[in-house]
């Protein structure tokens, strides 16, 4: 965040914080390209999205996972007439009602192979057409959308949680913060600090960064998940557009019952969070959460399911056009399966994303399919904008 | 300087009172010899722990039968969450007494690469003895070796779910058991050969049928269970193991197979010489690990000793961030404060280093997933994981009694590596311990 830190250090050396310098303060800098919000939430371990949107008209879905409760019949809650909804999503019934709720089925990344969580979670962040990305110098595709809106700056964009995230890592300003840190240091001890990280980029621009966010927010409310979602709502309220945040625990290779129950609430509560905190700017805000890859269509021998392909991705916000599921459904017979195992993918996540990002910020299509998810075919509009 | 170099980026950090490696010959010396450290802080084993956590588990069912029950079943809870913050006090000891510090870091190092998360069950505050027990005897002699205790170990065996798999034709399979193929995927992926090589999900199906069998009993101890396991045999990469009777050994012998592979040799070559030298290691100096990795079967002392013999070892530019227990360790090491440890009560350990560890990024054996930590400066560096650093930095100057003139100490933390703008602020400091806490806190200190 190379703007905001010159700007800081200047200040610091009139002598100023910027809390004394109103004028300076993020909200007087060029206006935004939109006021829309974009929420990513990344399932870590890979969400079952048979279990959260169960397709139980599919009459192959109880053959395969004869463990499993599946459908109104066993507590889940009708949406379509072919799809129900975990019975842990429940608290998010009147948003899909109000067409704040929508899914994408049968969507996967590019990413194939060996079903790695690892890889799979650096392909979905990275964007890319399913190369694992090397090491040394990956970006995210957040961080290379962001020089296409004109007006971004480090606080459009933050990270929030101690979770790494590629998704956001690069070049491109930005800014990460766990609600839960502070940093307490007397002013002359933080100018002697930033004097010895001088000729030290990754040490000078990290403190720098957090003196700045110590200073900046105060205490969140909630705990847990739950301060994750009332931080990013805090940020997208002020100057954040996008906030970028992890959910783990989704890998549930046994007992998944328990599991999946706990991630969906935990998604639950969040997006409810996110409405109540957002207020009038939740019209004006869509989340989405994507996860690495799907499960098996079957069920393991341990009450679980394992690494598959084909998954579901879930829209929510006020700017969803929702209460519908978008995606072709592959079906659950054997010769539909890929691999005789998964769920045929019948598109890429990737262009629901693009799609999104071209309704809530304006980007353009083309720029959407070689810069900030190259080589993607973005295909038919899905219409997921209201 | 190569003292210096040894023991910062090989070992647990300069001390005041203990002279630093010479250089590479002392440091092999010192870890071809006795495991001093083991013995003088010892960490429970993991027997003890898996009888104290089956015997919590009938405490807890029992629990709300009479006050005494509930009272018995508090005590042996608290005595196991007091385990789990001490396996983290005997950690630092050792690395801040030691003259052996590059045990301790390889320690960590296969810990980390054989990761197993704090958990239920069998992992219930039970991971630092697995380390102890599984990994750290085997880290100077053949990979083969380590490999098979880590892999078949209960820990291991539980964390990816290998005892609730079961071979689709064995005994309990027809009964309704399945195959898990967890363990068998992370084997191929995280373990030995690496994501990228050259292995097909067919590879990891044989072998999840090669792995059923392996299992704990209630006690936590490693069995082998025929019931569970896959008869006839498998083929991985090519080549066919077991038979007739399905056996431990036929495990063994692909674990031996696959430790002594090109891609392992390369892989973990490259994964060593990141971990130690810097994130993106110079080619020349991860093929000669490789290359004596494949010429000597995997004997890890010689490609220590690959590593040790490169110049790019012994570059003075500090190309890694210190992961924080290596940068608290050499706090503590740095500032004496390791010697007061032991005195520590449990809550002090949780307020003062376990939670810290939390909010540094690095929770105490809880790493996110079986790949363990990362290793990039940046995935460390971020601003609320600084942020955490320099408040625990600063935590632990204001402990110390008496704190230390920051002019001397940044001589004694810093040696020959202290920079004319860290020196500058030691003595410019408006006090003793924000001096104290800017040495600590400076690049010279936080890289290695």
């Amino acid at each position: 965040m190379p703007d905001d830190l010159s700007r800081r250090r200047m200040l610091s050396l009139l002598g100023c914080s910027a809390a004394a310098f109103p004028l300076a303060t993020p909200m007087a800098f060029a206006a935004l390209p939109s006021d829309n919000r974009l929420v990513v939430v990344i399932l870590r371990g890979a969400m079952d999205g048979m279990d959260a949107l169960q397709p139980y008209g599919d009459p192959d879905l109880e053959r395969m996972r004869p463990g499993f409760d599946i459908g109104p019949g066993a507590g889940a809650l009708d949406l379509t007439g072919f799809h129900a909804l975990h019975p842990a999503m429940a608290p998010l019934l009147p948003l899909w009602r109000d067409g704040h709720l929508g899914f994408a089925q049968a969507v996967s990344t590019p990413y194939r192979g060996n079903r790695s969580h690892f890889d799979a979670q650096d392909v979905l962040e990275a964007g890319t057409a399913g190369d694992v990305p090397p090491l040394a110098g990956r970006d995210g595709w957040l961080n290379r959308l962001l020089p296409l809106m004109p007006g971004a700056q480090g606080r459009t964009a933050f990270a929030v949680g101690r979770d790494e995230m590629l998704i956001l890592r690069g070049p491109a300003a930005h800014s990460s913060w766990a609600p839960d840190a502070r940093l307490d240091m007397a002013p002359a001890t933080a100018d002697l600090l930033l004097h010895i990280y001088q000729d030290d980029a990754l040490f000078r621009e990290t403190a720098t960064a957090a003196l700045g966010l110590a200073r900046a927010t105060g205490n969140t409310e909630g705990r847990g998940t739950d301060a994750l979602f009332a931080f990013a709502a805090a940020q997208l309220r002020q100057d954040a557009r996008i906030a970028a945040l992890s959910l783990g625990g989704w890998d549930s290779h046994r007992g998944q019952a328990r599991q999946v129950t706990r991630g969906l609430t935990a998604l639950s509560e969040g997006v409810l969070r996110l409405k109540a905190d957002l207020g009038p700017e939740w019209d004006r805000t869509m989340i989405v959460a994507v996860t690495e890859f799907g499960r098996t269509a079957f069920q393991n021998g341990t009450q679980g399911t394992d690494h598959g392909t084909g998954g579901t991705m879930i829209l929510a916000g006020g700017a969803l056009k929702g209460g519908q599921v978008w995606g072709d459904w592959p079906g659950l017979a054997e010769a539909q399966l890929l691999d005789r195992r998964d769920l045929m993918p019948t598109r890429d996540v990737r262009a629901y994303l693009a799609w999104a990002l071209h309704g809530l910020f304006g980007t353009d299509r083309s720029a959407l399919a070689s810069v900030v998810f190259p080589g993607l075919d973005l295909g038919p509009d899905p219409g997921v904008l209201a | 300087m190569i003292p210096t170099l040894a023991a910062i980026r090989f070992g647990t950090g300069l001390s005041p009172d203990l002279p630093s490696p010479t250089g590479a010959n002392a440091l092999l010396s010192r870890l071809g010899g006795a495991d001093e450290m083991r013995a003088a802080f010892p960490i429970e084993s993991w027997t003890a722990r898996a009888i104290a956590i089956r015997d919590h588990g009938r405490l807890r069912r029992a629990r709300r039968d009479s006050d005494a029950a509930n009272e018995a079943y508090r005590v042996a809870d608290r005595a196991l969450n007091d385990g789990y913050h001490h396996d983290l006090r005997q950690t630092l000891s050792r690395a801040a007494m030691t003259r052996d510090g590059m045990r301790e870091r390889l320690h960590w190092f296969w810990a980390g690469h054989f990761a197993v998360t704090e958990g239920r069950g069998a992992l219930r505050r039970n991971v630092g003895s697995y380390h102890d027990e599984a990994i750290r005897p085997y880290l100077t002699g053949d990979f083969a070796t380590l490999l098979t205790s880590a892999v078949t170990h209960p820990a291991m065996v539980s964390y990816l779910d290998q005892n609730k798999s079961m071979g689709p034709n064995s005994p309990r399979g027809r009964r309704g058991g399945g195959l898990n193929e967890n363990l068998a995927r992370e084997v191929l992926e995280l373990h030995t050969l690496g994501v990228g090589a050259d292995y097909t999900q067919t590879d990891v199906r044989e072998l999840a049928e090669l792995l059923t069998g392996l299992d704990f009993d209630k006690a936590g101890q490693a069995r082998f269970t025929p019931n569970m396991a896959e008869p006839g045999a498998e083929t991985v990469l090519g080549r066919s193991y077991g038979g007739d009777r399905p056996n431990r050994h036929d495990i063994t012998a692909v674990l031996r197979d696959l430790a002594v592979h090109p891609a392992t040799a390369r892989y973990l070559s490259g994964k060593l010489a990141a971990h130690f030298v810097a994130d993106v290691p110079p080619g020349d100096l991860v093929e000669a690990m490789a290359a004596t990795w494949l010429a000597t079967k995997g004997n890890l002392m010689a490609v220590y000793g690959a590593m040790l013999e490169h110049p790019a070892a012994w570059v003075p530019e500090l190309r890694k961030v210190r992961r924080p227990l290596d940068m608290m360790a050499a706090a503590l090491r740095a500032t004496g404060a390791g010697s007061a440890l032991p005195d520590q009560t449990t809550r002090q350990i949780r307020k003062r280093v376990t939670e810290p560890l939390t909010a540094m990024g690095q929770p105490w054996l809880r790493p996110a997933g079986p790949d363990g930590w990362p290793e990039e400066a940046e995935a460390w560096i971020t601003p609320q994981a600084l942020a955490a650093r320099l408040e625990w930095t600063m935590g632990l100057a204001g402990l110390l009694n008496p704190v230390p003139d920051p002019r001397a100490f940044v001589v004694q933390a810093l040696g020959p590596l202290a920079g004319p703008r860290t020196v500058f602020a030691a003595e410019a400091a408006e006090d003793r311990i924000a001096g104290i806490a800017l040495v600590l806190s400076s690049p010279e200190f936080q890289r290695r």
